[in-house]
């Protein structure tokens, strides 16, 4: 038995150890803003925070969550008002919006790590997250709008 | 009138759901309570895509897919914006699949321009209706009349009727003749030409949009199919009892093959039925087919490309002749040729290909990412020998479309495996599903050869393409390009040059080819505008002055190829015609935006331009690419001018150019698809790799004409123009002329 929070929420599993956390949130607990885009940590859509950190959920297993705190893009704030949201929409950053959850998870981290993130910091960051839409320059652009810096 | 047609993901869903479910109006009924006549009737419905509640609720509905262009707020804010609603009043209800909304196939960027007119008409017929309805209420003179923000106005007396105190009444006008309409002047214009945020983002940003992916149904079971490796393969045999020893997968099932053309069939195969999605693919891996191959196991890029270039040197069938190409090319004082190629390449959307179907009492409802639900009806009606009409089809939204979610073989698999297992289905693709498996968008050899008089300037000009066709999907012989194929930016050649003609010639498929983002506009628009660019340089020009010059005066160039009609988009000649004019301006604008005369080429960096017109919208492309010292390439700025007609949505519109200018660096510098033994060696992003943020242009700006002329494409015209005009500064910042992609490939120090 797997013991783990979700969104502040504990919760049990008693499936396979190996089943990814993805599936887990995706399949299990009916939540499906976490995304299956690769199934191998390439491009960033299942992007959710374990114990505070951005992990690929979808490379993860569960038994490595075992006592966790995992964080979601449903429990990121109450009616999408975390200043990255908030900044994600006046930006209007979001096309097909497949890939943003991902997106704003990380950017979440990114900015955590660094609260005033250069270029550097936020390809180096936000590299691991594809955009097919290409939504790449507002994604920027969003960033350094929620960390108050200068686009 | 037809009853608008309500689909409540609620309540389809179930209380499964509630997380994701759109949020709904209480008066917004399931369809099957409309079908039972339990919709409040007295609810009015002027046009299939509008109906107005007594409450003041409009409900507006949205036939379009939404897969990331906004078409799903932008069509109905038209609506609105004519029929004087007040948008905070506005329900917009997704479609489901029917014939009675017209096309619902959102492809071909076409969308706008097919239902600009159509929108205005059904908003200002109802605020007409509503107008005449408070007229009569208060005894005056409907010229008396005005509506304004959900409300009838009459000034002289100061009173005012909401919309819903007028349905009833307004419902039982006759409905005003297209003629006797008046449609607002754009001065008037609330949500025209204005940048309302899309009517999903606050659930994207939230994680609540319902994509395919995300449907779930009461009773649903999850599959994951092993497809023949080659296109056209059969199962031999198969042993599963690897797969069904793994905890949670509940049964195998063998899928029928395709019968060719393949089409929008499902592929076949052997899938794996499970209680969770990872059970699914879990037990696959235990799953050993024995395959009975055919000929397109011999498929090999390599040896295909050597004879696609080979065909592509000989002469090949005439599809367009302006002149006497070869007597001017004997004048010439000097000629020039050169090949181009481009390899397959996969959509790569970053959704894949996902649906839920059930199949009950011989009909069938299904949730899809699709672009075009009538195209589900029709394939799964056809899959399961049933009426078109017993298939409802809704539609999510799509995690990227690009083309690849027209086709609807992923949805006729979950129809067949629901039909099999007797319970909800559903089909998720994995990533190396997609990629190997994908309609590919065709390889293509380009061959132009040009007669250059004594300052460099083409008298003589032949170009020769040769590619699989994606007539080839529809009809297994089918080996030419297709009219519309040849009419992206291949038989339309703009340029002022007395003697030009056009080739195609044959080549057989081995994959699925299908459209992709821009077409075969991808690999005309590389080797034209990449040709053109090498002829600047023969002739030591500047490229834009050489480049206007080429195209010649502003003029309407009237197209007539040899032996097919000019595509034109579907579109008359003389409604859309092809205008220098129009494309010279954009060339002018991008060139001006970008600094073009004041930035010299400096070793490493430099700028490339390209111009190209398709889905009848002007489009130029100046790229500024850095060369490092080992090579890498990095793109700091792209300035794209668009000439698009009239524009409804400006911010919309500016981020479509922002994709394509990312869609079409990743066509540049990364996108290879190849095949070995008919099997494709690429299966996930590490080795089809797309642009990442660190790769994609630094900043785009995007530049729109501001125009009255009628509304054209936008989704994909963006592309075409990137490549070349990527390739073309390369060669401007290092010499090296790029003449096949990706460029990932090709060594620049």
């Amino acid at each position: 038995m797997i013991q783990l929070r979700v969104n502040g929420k504990s919760r049990e599993f008693d499936g396979d150890p190996e089943m990814p956390l993805l599936w887990y949130i995706r399949d299990c607990l009916g939540m499906t803003g976490t995304k299956f885009g690769c199934g191998s940590g390439l491009c960033g859509a299942c992007t959710v925070h374990i114990n505070g950190a951005a992990a690929r959920s979808c490379v993860t297993p569960m038994k490595a969550v075992a006592g966790k705190d995992v964080l979601t893009i449903e429990g990121l704030s109450e009616n999408g008002t975390h200043p990255v949201q908030q900044a994600w929409k006046a930006c209007n950053v979001p096309q097909c919006g497949y890939c943003q959850s991902g997106q704003i998870m990380q950017a979440v981290a990114l900015l955590k790590e660094k609260p005033k993130p250069t270029d550097q910091d936020i390809d180096r960051v936000m590299q691991g997250n594809i955009c097919r839409c290409g939504t790449y320059q507002r994604i920027r652009q969003a960033i350094k709008m929620a960390a108050g810096v200068k686009a | 009138m037809s009853r608008v047609e309500l689909v409540s993901r609620r309540g389809f869903l179930g209380n499964l759901f509630s997380a994701g479910a759109l949020v709904l109006g209480a008066k917004v009924l399931p369809i099957e309570a409309l079908a039972a006549g339990k919709a409040d009737q007295a609810a009015w419905h002027p046009s299939v895509y509008l109906g107005l509640e007594t409450d003041g609720t409009i409900i507006i509905v949205a036939h379009r897919s939404e897969m990331g262009t906004g078409i799903r707020s932008v069509l109905p804010m038209v609506v609105a914006d004519e029929l004087e609603a007040d948008w905070k009043r506005v329900k917009v209800e997704q479609a489901i699949g029917d014939a009675k909304y017209g096309s619902q196939n959102t492809d071909g960027s076409c969308s706008i321009r097919d239902f600009y007119e159509a929108m205005r008409e059904a908003g200002a017929t109802a605020r007409m209706m509503l107008e005449r309805a408070a007229a009569s209420e208060w005894g005056v003179p409907v010229s008396e009349c005005k509506a304004s923000n959900s409300e009838v106005i009459h000034a002289a007396s100061g009173r005012r009727l909401p919309y819903g105190a007028l349905v009833t009444k307004a419902a039982a006008q006759p409905v005003p003749k297209k003629e006797e309409l008046k449609f607002k002047s754009p001065s008037e214009f609330k949500y025209i030409g204005k940048n309302l945020p899309m009517i999903d983002q606050d659930d994207i940003c939230s994680g609540k949009g319902t994509f395919g992916i995300d449907v779930r149904v009461p009773g649903m079971v999850f599959a994951s199919i092993e497809r023949p490796p080659v296109l056209g393969g059969k199962v031999k045999s198969f042993n599963d009892q690897e797969a069904r020893k793994v905890k949670g997968v509940l049964q195998t099932v063998r899928l029928e093959e395709f019968k060719p053309p393949h089409g929008f069939q499902a592929l076949g195969g052997v899938a794996v039925i499970a209680e969770n999605t990872w059970a699914a693919m879990q037990g696959r891996k235990g799953l050993k087919v024995d395959w009975e191959l055919n000929g397109n196991a011999t498929f090999e890029s390599e040896s295909y490309k050597k004879s696609l270039l080979e065909a592509a040197r000989k002469p090949q069938k005439v599809v367009r002749n302006v002149g006497d190409v070869d007597a001017a090319m004997s004048r010439a004082a000097k000629t020039h040729e050169a090949e181009y190629y481009m390899p397959l390449l996969a959509h790569a959307p970053m959704e894949p290909p996902a649906a839920v179907a059930e199949y009950k009492d011989g009909k069938v409802t299904a949730w899809a990412a699709t672009q075009n639900p009538q195209a589900v009806q029709d394939a799964v009606a056809a899959a399961l020998g049933i009426d078109k009409k017993d298939v409802i089809c809704h539609v999510t939204l799509l995690g990227g479309g690009f083309g690849r979610k027209s086709k609807p073989d992923y949805v006729v698999e979950a129809a067949m495996l629901s039909k099999k297992v007797g319970k909800p289905v559903k089909v998720v693709w994995s990533r190396e599903d997609d990629i190997r498996f994908d309609y590919y968008h065709a390889v293509a050899a380009m061959y132009l050869k040009a007669g250059l008089d004594a300052k460099g300037k083409p008298a003589a000009w032949l170009q020769r393409s040769v590619f699989p066709t994606i007539g080839s999907t529809f009809s297994a012989d089918a080996q030419y390009g297709q009219e519309f194929e040849m009419g992206m930016g291949w038989v339309d050649l703009p340029y002022d040059i007395p003697n030009h003609r056009a080739e195609n010639g044959p080549a057989q498929n081995h994959v699925r080819i299908g459209w992709m983002r821009s077409v075969a506009n991808i690999y005309h628009a590389f080797a034209i505008h990449s040709f053109i660019d090498e002829l600047a340089d023969l002739a030591g020009r500047d490229r834009v002055e050489y480049l206007l010059e080429v195209i010649g005066e502003p003029r309407k160039i009237e197209i007539r190829p040899e032996g097919l009609k000019y595509w034109n988009n579907g579109q008359p000649q003389d409604k859309y015609p092809v205008d220098t004019g129009r494309l010279r301006r954009v060339i002018e604008l991008a060139a001006e935006k970008s600094g073009w005369a004041n930035k010299k080429p400096s070793k490493g960096r430099a700028l490339g331009i390209a111009a190209h017109r398709s889905f009848l919208t002007y489009v130029a492309a100046v790229v500024e690419v850095e060369v490092d010292s080992r090579g890498a390439v990095r793109i700091p700025r792209i300035d794209i001018a668009v000439d698009a007609g009239r524009v409804i949505h400006p911010d919309r519109v500016k981020a479509q150019f922002e994709g394509a200018a990312v869609f079409g660096t990743s066509i540049a510098m990364l996108g290879e698809i190849t095949a070995k033994d008919g099997r494709i060696q690429q299966s996930n992003f590490h080795n089809y790799p797309v642009a990442r943020i660190n790769q994609a242009p630094y900043e785009t700006h995007v530049h729109i004409v501001p125009s009255t002329e009628l509304p054209a494409g936008v989704g994909e015209p963006g592309v075409p123009p990137i490549a070349p005009a990527i390739c073309n500064a390369v060669f401007a910042a290092t010499g090296k002329r790029i003449r096949e992609l990706p460029l990932r490939k090709a060594k620049l120090v």
